[in-house]
């Protein structure tokens, strides 16, 4: 392993649960306000995950408002406290970019049992 | 300019600050730097160090350089430069320079030199502009025009044109990129941002002379 991998390596997390594209989460994020650090909730699908190691990021969507949101999250940030996998999903893509077109009904996702 | 050591670019990656924040790093490995010798203004005419690094065979060896490595009594090494350092005078022949001469926040200059691009044309060498690419034009990524035909200096291209030519494989230095993190244990610098050059090529990394404010 060259010292690349080394550096990458040391700093991946190892609390993270493993989830996938179609699983909804709840992402505890920590979040700075003025000289405060609280933590701030996320939870909605997760719609991709892209890259390897240390650079690997994934997207979790959510629909507040009727607005849909979407936020991206590296998954071995310091910044996020935990990641809670609130239910798994049955899907048969990788990038669930076509949920961003449907709404209501159409945009339910079956639970893996 | 008061520090300086010789290194070899090994890649990029990323890091995480303490408060999440990602950083794009240069890693350069930078072990076993020896002084060869010390140069004087008694014996040389001005002060400088020179600074030697990286393994090489044996075979590849001058037997000039041989001599050289004989007297200042150390294993041959691949890259030498002199720097002028500004207290030159207390380094002598045979000691080792680590990474620990930087420390994390510093502001460096790094040289090296650039990947070779070959044989370029004007608009990746020297970023002019494309041509159109329809409406009947075939001038797509031609350099355009070269110079008016009036009196005076009418006639010829002037000298200093930008032109085709060879591309990159020259030295180059980028100012002012920050040390995020020193590990001495494993003789690594990682330097915020890209520096010159492959990987696996040598660098110079010198505390940069442009300070400034931080």
């Amino acid at each position: 392993m060259n010292i690349i991998q080394v550096l990458e390596q040391e700093q991946l997390r190892s609390d993270i649960p493993v989830f996938a594209p179609g699983d909804t989460v709840r992402v505890h994020v920590k979040v700075v306000e003025g000289t405060r650090e609280r933590v701030q909730m996320f939870e909605g699908v997760v719609i991709g995950r892209q890259g390897t190691g240390v650079r690997e990021t994934f997207m979790v969507r959510r629909v507040s408002y009727g607005v849909g949101v979407e936020r991206t999250f590296p998954v071995h940030s310091p910044r996020l406290e935990k990641i809670d996998v609130v239910r798994r999903g049955i899907v048969r893509r990788a990038k669930l970019y076509y949920l961003r077109n449907l709404t209501g009904k159409a945009a339910r996702i079956r639970e893996k049992r | 300019m008061s520090k300086a050591i010789l290194g070899r670019k090994l890649g990029m990656t990323q890091i995480f600050t303490e408060d999440g924040q990602v950083v794009p790093v240069t890693v350069v490995e930078s072990s076993k730097n020896v002084v060869i010798q010390n140069k004087t203004i008694e014996n040389d005419g001005y002060n400088a160090v020179q600074l030697g690094f990286g393994d090489i065979k044996e075979i590849k060896v001058t037997k000039p350089m041989k001599g050289h490595f004989a007297k200042a009594g150390i294993a041959p090494v691949k890259f030498i430069r002199e720097m002028r350092l500004a207290d030159a005078s207390e380094y002598k022949a045979g000691d080792t320079i680590g990474v620990d001469i930087f420390s994390a926040g510093e502001l460096v200059d790094v040289t090296g030199t650039s990947k070779g691009k070959g044989f370029a044309g004007s608009i990746k060498r020297h970023n002019f502009a494309c041509g159109p690419m329809g409406h009947g034009s075939k001038s797509h990524r031609e350099p355009g025009s070269t110079g008016a035909m009036i009196s005076g200096h009418g006639g010829r291209v002037l000298k200093g044109k930008k032109l085709p030519g060879h591309m990159g494989s020259e030295q180059v230095t980028v100012q002012r990129l920050s040390v995020v993190k020193v590990d001495a244990e494993r003789n690594l610098l990682l330097i915020k941002g890209a520096i010159p050059g492959p990987k696996k090529s040598f660098v110079v990394i010198k505390n940069t002379v442009k300070p400034g404010k931080n």
